[in-house]
């Protein structure tokens, strides 16, 4: 288990603080470099995008160079983990900004979420953001069965491609709480806010083998 | 399901947790990142930091305590208090915080919220209202630690900043602030129904009763207390415990040694 193998880039997109996340990596073992340059996208052995905020923002900085470069990396089948905004940016396009386009690598749009009923235990109604701690239930070599996970969002994607989903959590609707396929793993919660469950997760991403 | 979140609350003032937090095998009882590190690895959903230093010169020191908390913590950290500037709220969650909480300063200037949140997103800003009963059925938004009534009515205002963009709602009862009568179940009630965010609950918790009110009656999306906390009249795991018997869905706080020996099962 050599340094080497662990090493990880965390990309840089100006999207606010990334030490929570450069942090929970350096726990669970990782050599972190913190980037936004595209020579260091292109050598990087992994990947890891977070991100808060808005898409717009997430997409105008992928704009260009860099997000060409991402695009071609995660085709090449670099491990890729992204992690709120970091998934929402995988697909085509956002209700929150319209106008901006997302790497296109999944089929798919980001939607508001929309939460049918009321709480069951308070009669109060869904609030959005969905924020907290929610069970998330699925199936994948990074995840458990059954954890519970930190989310804070207000937008969930929709993929349109059967088999991307691999993990869901229910708010008044169903949400998409993880999507993977091959070597590119992406959640809507976040495992650098999870505590114990979002440690394991992040070791068992920094694990070669695990697509 | 969404679990409800139970949030220890932290007075800090000069560096120092204010109140006593009462912990066997602490080092030091009066460090925050100690306190708030002990209550992350326990079982708090979040920890909540509100600073009631005066002085513009401790903002240092808890931008300090702010970062070395941030290196430890592993659940999500809130800080509120002073939070009067943009630059405030960046200086807090270039430090680490993951949401600030502003008060007075969204009152004065309700601008100031659709600012934050445009800028940082609605997820990293909380807006704190304190509110006292005036007539029955009745509430005020106070500021100045409850002393100044504003004159704004609690729901109207919750639904205001809801509408500028915050993205939760920390309503504090000062009326029960410190009685340790629980809270005050009509007004969480009636800003809940009335915002589409969620609503975190303070004020007034005694027992573990308290908080499982204040999320079924109340319909808090969070339950916030200090002192059962920090007195060692209660854990963390107590309250997790008390609460999912009570049918409150909670995150189940496993210790290590028991989230151990399940994985080898």
């Amino acid at each position: 288990m050599t340094a080497a193998r662990r090493e990880v880039l965390l990309l840089d997109l100006g999207l606010g603080n990334l030490r929570s996340v450069a942090r929970a990596l350096e726990r669970a073992g990782a050599v972190v470099d913190v980037s936004g340059r595209v020579e260091a996208l292109r050598r990087a052995p992994r990947l890891v995008v977070p991100g808060q905020g808005a898409f717009r923002d997430c997409a105008s900085a992928l704009e260009g160079e860099l997000g060409e470069a991402l695009l071609a990396r995660l085709r090449s089948g670099v491990p890729y983990l992204g992690i709120c905004l970091g998934m929402q940016v995988l697909f085509e396009t956002s209700a929150e900004a319209p106008a901006a386009r997302g790497l296109g690598l999944f089929p798919g749009q980001v939607v508001r979420l929309n939460p049918q009923g009321v709480d069951a235990l308070s009669g109060a109604p869904l609030k959005v953001p969905h924020m907290g701690w929610n069970e998330v239930v699925g199936s994948h070599p990074l995840l458990p069965a059954r954890e519970h996970f930190y989310f804070v969002h207000s937008y969930q994607v929709a993929p349109t491609e059967p088999g991307l989903t691999i993990a869901t959590a229910e708010h008044g609707e169903r949400i998409c709480a993880a999507v993977a396929r091959d070597n590119v793993f992406a959640c809507q919660f976040h495992p650098e806010k999870s505590a114990d469950a979002g440690a394991r997760l992040l070791e068992r991403f920094l694990e070669s083998g695990w697509s | 399901m969404l679990a409800r979140r139970v949030i220890p609350c932290l007075d800090v003032k000069e560096g120092r947790v204010v109140k006593g937090v009462r912990f066997v095998g602490l080092r030091d009882v009066g460090s925050p990142v100690e306190a708030a590190a002990r209550y992350g690895e326990g079982g708090a959903d979040e920890v909540t930091f509100l600073d009631i230093t005066a002085s513009h010169e401790a903002r240092r020191i808890l931008l300090d305590i702010v970062e070395r908390t941030a290196a430890v913590l592993r659940v999500p950290l809130t800080v509120g208090g002073g939070v009067r500037e943009a630059r405030d709220v960046s200086d807090l969650l270039m430090a680490g915080a993951d949401k600030v909480c502003v008060n007075t300063a969204a009152v004065g200037d309700p601008d100031f919220v659709a600012e934050i949140s445009a800028r940082w997103g609605a997820q990293a800003l909380v807006v704190a209202i304190d509110a006292r009963r005036v007539a029955p059925g009745r509430y005020h938004v106070f500021t100045h630690g409850g002393r100044r009534d504003t004159g704004l009515d609690a729901t109207l205002w919750a639904r205001k900043v809801a509408q500028l963009g915050a993205g939760e709602i920390l309503l504090t009862s000062m009326d029960r602030d410190g009685t340790r009568e629980g809270y005050d179940l009509e007004l969480t009630r009636a800003v809940v129904d009335a915002v589409p965010i969620p609503v975190i609950a303070s004020g007034g918790v005694g027992e573990l009763a308290h908080l499982a009110a204040g999320l079924r009656e109340g319909g808090a999306d969070a339950a916030l207390a200090a002192s059962i906390f920090h007195d060692g009249q209660h854990s963390l795991a107590e309250a997790k415990r008390y609460l999912a018997e009570q049918g409150v869905p909670v995150r189940p706080w496993r210790s290590q040694a028991e989230t151990q020996a399940g994985e080898a099962l």
